[in-house]
């Protein structure tokens, strides 16, 4: 397995330098002007000239890619001028915010989409099976901010059980000491059952409102995966040595019907950790992005070069753990580089 | 009433006390009753809390107001409503207790006992340091500081150490308004220079995030993008000790949420909500609203006077007659504004702004576009600042409407905010809605950069008229009030005639709080001075 990983790891590379190349471009291309922007409101052409000397950004293309490429192999990604932080920071304290509400919500969405498509294979064209197609569809069609928005009003402004929407922690905890940024597991390490309940009361909302968003593809893809294995022979078979009906449905057919499911799930997950700008914007989470949306509002080119790259490596690292997860579920997998 | 979290908290802590010690002090802190403690909440986070830096926004500004101290502040008045609003006319000392102010100089005293937050005292030196600073560096500062005639370091002299000096270049009505503005805060140099590089020698990078001031709060905690927490500075002198211990400063993104958050007593205070929202929210009469006209301001229409078709007069007045105001202050701005239409044509006052001479009269309109050429009108392009979109787009859409009865048929574009001021110094878009406003109240401040020929970027018109132009230079430098509201009424008749831009409205500064927020000070730079707010039980 060792082989497998460092092989796709290298194969992974080219991918990678495709992305330095295809955002430093992506970024330049763009229409505004960084220095127009950050010289203010009041600015000169000769304040803006002068900024843009400062930024480096009045020196040829080329130019401007070595010195990025040179500041990226020294693990330097930039100054964000809108936030004032290195972006490598910023990153990384913003993407375990991003990466525990994604996993939240990615919990809730398999748990529910699961078990929704199970049941509803098991009682195909039942009320059962319709709820799930109702919800599945639902939830996808709903924006993400509309459900987000929805919550929020009945949760806190209505009802008053969810907290205040101020992004991991209320206005007057503060952060527990960091070891992972998962603030669930961090609170939990320092011992601190106070600040772990505020920050679980905080995640839950947006967590199910990502959730609700992911539950149809899996809920789909769990219902077509298991009509199929449930009407394959080994079924037949196992019904015919009188296995009860709970083994062979979980132990049998589950288990083989979850090979495409979990590539579902990967997806969702990639795509949930990209596409959760809009919970981030709604519940003022501070994940990686509404940082990168910002950057990109304010023409803030290393932010977005640097959120591009992060996710670049994340999809790697991602589709390489999933092909990974494939060998221990089915022993037949083989991987080949 | 306490926080009923908190209580919780301090029981929690006193029973367990066996909290991890790197929390010990925060927690200490977090037990502060809630009534000492702010909880404000905007949509921007700030950037930076050194207002001399490369692209420091708004919400900078207010953390630098409140965490360095000016030479001189404003004093206070109450405006028209009965809400305490800074008073123009009144300059306070700050941190210098008195000055010496003669044709050609103004020397400052500076007060003995004002300390920066890391205890060394503020001399005439820093002040020097913390001027030249905003001269030199270049971009806003040094723009703002050249508004008061304040240019170069040589003008800034250190006389002693608790003696300061500024030579004049010129006499300039703007200079002592100008040293109250939040860009000349005094800096402590020394420890400034400490962290400044050979490459970076007024350490902006230090600064950015690392304040160095003497001012009434500290900065205790800044995660960018997400909250900004500031504790008083119990050693303030430079004026009554402020009521709030503690600032907390949230970003919440989604207005909707802001509003929830007012609503359900969640947060204190906040600025922006959509002027809608600011009207129901008076209605309902549970928060206290106060809504103060900003001084200086106008929301307008502009056209570009260097092109055709608007290159012609009889155009730019035939779409100022078929403006749909009324319906603007309604639909668009749900009465969240002073109207700035449907005055005289002869200007009887010197105030700015005022209404213009122009209602909403299509036929007139129509006859106009006739008298100019274009019978069967013309295509065009109304552009706004996407940002500013709550206002802009209901604007932009009214005024296209009503621009099609007359056979003009503009196209709306939205411009992001990276854009828009590459857009708007590039002065090629035909028409577009906007807002410009002068943080020091004069008419002629705003008539030099929104209408003068030196084409500044708030001329977005590029209007050029030697008239207009010596009329504004007559008024800046006036000798007598006569000759000087004279010279006024001139500019805004003239501006009336040519009408390179159609005033729309005032806008409001609407701010939302609790009804136990007390203090709440209206500023020309729109910003929050936690100094005088209060909160009662």
């Amino acid at each position: 397995m060792l082989g497998v990983t460092v092989r796709r790891l290298a194969a992974a590379l080219p991918t990678l330098v495709g992305v330095v190349i295809v955002t430093f471009l992506l970024t330049r291309a763009l229409p505004g002007d960084p220095a127009a922007y950050f010289a203010g409101p009041a600015a000169t052409q000769q304040a803006i000239a002068e900024i843009r000397a400062k930024l480096g950004l009045d020196q040829p293309l080329p130019v401007q890619f070595l010195d990025y490429v040179q500041d990226l192999l020294r693990g330097d990604l930039g100054l964000s001028i809108t936030t004032g932080q290195p972006v490598l920071h910023e990153l990384t304290t913003r993407l375990p915010a991003s990466a525990e509400l994604t996993l939240l919500g990615l919990l809730f969405a398999g748990s529910v989409g699961i078990t929704l498509g199970v049941l509803a294979a098991l009682k195909q064209n039942s009320w059962l099976d319709n709820l799930c197609r109702v919800v599945a569809t639902l939830g996808v069609s709903l924006p993400t901010f509309f459900t987000g928005l929805l919550l929020i009003y009945v949760f806190y402004y209505l009802l008053g059980w969810a907290p205040a929407p101020l992004g991991r922690l209320d206005a007057f905890a503060s952060p527990p000491p960091h070891v992972t940024g998962f603030y669930l597991i961090d609170s939990l390490l320092a011992g601190d059952l106070e600040t772990f309940r505020s920050a679980l009361a905080q995640i839950v909302l947006p967590a199910i409102t990502l959730g609700i968003f992911a539950v149809a593809p899996i809920a789909r893809i769990t219902r077509g995966s298991m009509l199929a294995v449930m009407g394959s022979d080994f079924i037949r078979a196992a019904r015919g040595h009188g296995l009860s009906g709970r083994t062979v449905v979980v132990a049998y057919a589950l288990r083989n019907a979850l090979l495409p499911v979990v590539t579902t799930l990967g997806m969702v997950f990639s795509f949930l950790l990209g596409a959760n700008v809009l919970v981030e914007k709604v519940f003022a989470w501070p994940g990686i992005g509404s940082y990168a949306v910002e950057a990109l509002i304010a023409s803030d080119y290393a932010p977005v070069q640097g959120f591009v790259m992060t996710m670049g490596v994340l999809y790697v690292l991602l589709n390489l753990m999933i092909d990974l997860l494939y060998q221990v579920i089915d022993p037949r997998v083989r991987l080949e580089a | 009433m306490p926080h009923p979290k908190t209580d919780r908290r301090t029981l929690l802590k006193s029973g367990a006390g066996a909290a991890a010690l790197s929390a010990v002090g925060i927690r200490n802190a977090e037990a502060q009753s809630r009534r000492e403690t702010l909880l404000l909440i905007s949509e921007n986070p700030p950037n930076s809390t050194d207002i001399h830096g490369v692209g420091a926004n708004r919400p900078a500004y207010e953390a630098s107001w409140n965490l360095y101290d000016r030479l001189m502040t404003f004093g206070v008045k109450k405006d028209a409503a009965g809400n305490e609003m800074y008073d123009y006319n009144s300059l306070k000392p700050e941190l210098a207790e008195e000055w010496n102010l003669t044709p050609t100089s103004v020397t400052f005293k500076l007060r003995r006992d004002a300390k920066f937050q890391d205890g060394t005292p503020v001399t005439a030196q820093d002040v020097k340091w913390s001027f030249d600073r905003a001269v030199t560096v270049g971009g806003f500062p040094t723009f703002q500081m050249r508004a008061g005639s304040l240019e170069k370091p040589e003008q800034f002299v250190a006389v002693d150490d608790h003696t300061f000096r500024i030579d004049f270049l010129r006499a300039d009505k703007l200079t002592m308004p100008d040293l109250a503005v939040p860009v000349p805060v005094v800096i402590n140099s020394g420890l400034a220079k400490r962290n400044a590089t050979a490459q970076d020698p007024w350490a902006m990078d230090w600064l950015r995030s690392n304040p160095a001031g003497s001012g009434a709060y500290r900065l205790e905690r800044w995660v960018p993008g997400q909250e900004m927490v500031f504790i008083r500075n119990e050693a303030w002198t430079q004026g009554p000790k402020p009521s709030l211990a503690r600032v907390i400063w949230r970003i919440v993104p989604q207005s909707g949420n802001r509003r929830a958050l007012l609503e359900r007593g969640d947060a204190d205070i906040s600025f922006d909500l959509p002027p809608k929202d600011f009207q129901e929210l008076q209605n309902a009469r549970r928060l206290k609203i106060v809504s103060t006209p900003v001084e200086n301001a106008l929301q307008y229409i502009g056209m570009n006077c260097q092109k055709p078709p608007f290159n012609n007069v009889k155009v730019r007045q035939a779409v100022a007659f078929a403006v749909p105001y009324e319906r603007i202050m309604e639909q668009a701005l749900f009465g969240q504004g002073v109207p700035m239409f449907g005055g005289p044509a002869d200007p009887a006052k010197i105030e700015w702004p005022q209404p213009g001479p122009f209602r909403t009269d299509l036929e007139r309109a129509k006859a106009l576009l006739t008298e100019a050429g274009y019978p069967n009108g013309f295509e065009t392009k109304l552009s706004f600042a996407l940002g500013l979109a709550t206002i802009n787009e209901p604007i932009s859409l009214a005024l296209a409407e009503n621009l099609s009865r007359i056979g003009i048929r503009a196209t709306i574009n939205k411009v992001p905010g990276a854009n828009w001021r590459n857009e708007l110094l590039k002065k090629e878009m035909p028409l577009i809605t906007n807002t410009f406003g002068g943080w020091l109240n004069y008419p002629d401040y705003f008539f030099y950069w929104a209408y003068h020929g030196q084409d500044a970027v708030f001329n977005t018109m590029s209007y050029k008229n030697p008239a207009m132009d010596a009329l504004i230079d007559r008024s800046r430098f006036a000798a007598s009030q006569g000759d000087y509201e004279a010279a006024v009424k001139g500019f805004v008749k003239l501006a009336w005639e040519d009408v390179p831009r159609i005033p729309l409205f005032q806008p409001y500064l609407n701010v939302a709080m609790q009804q136990s927020i007390q203090g709440y000070r209206y500023w020309f730079h729109r910003q929050l001075d936690y100094r005088t707010l209060s909160k009662t039980a």
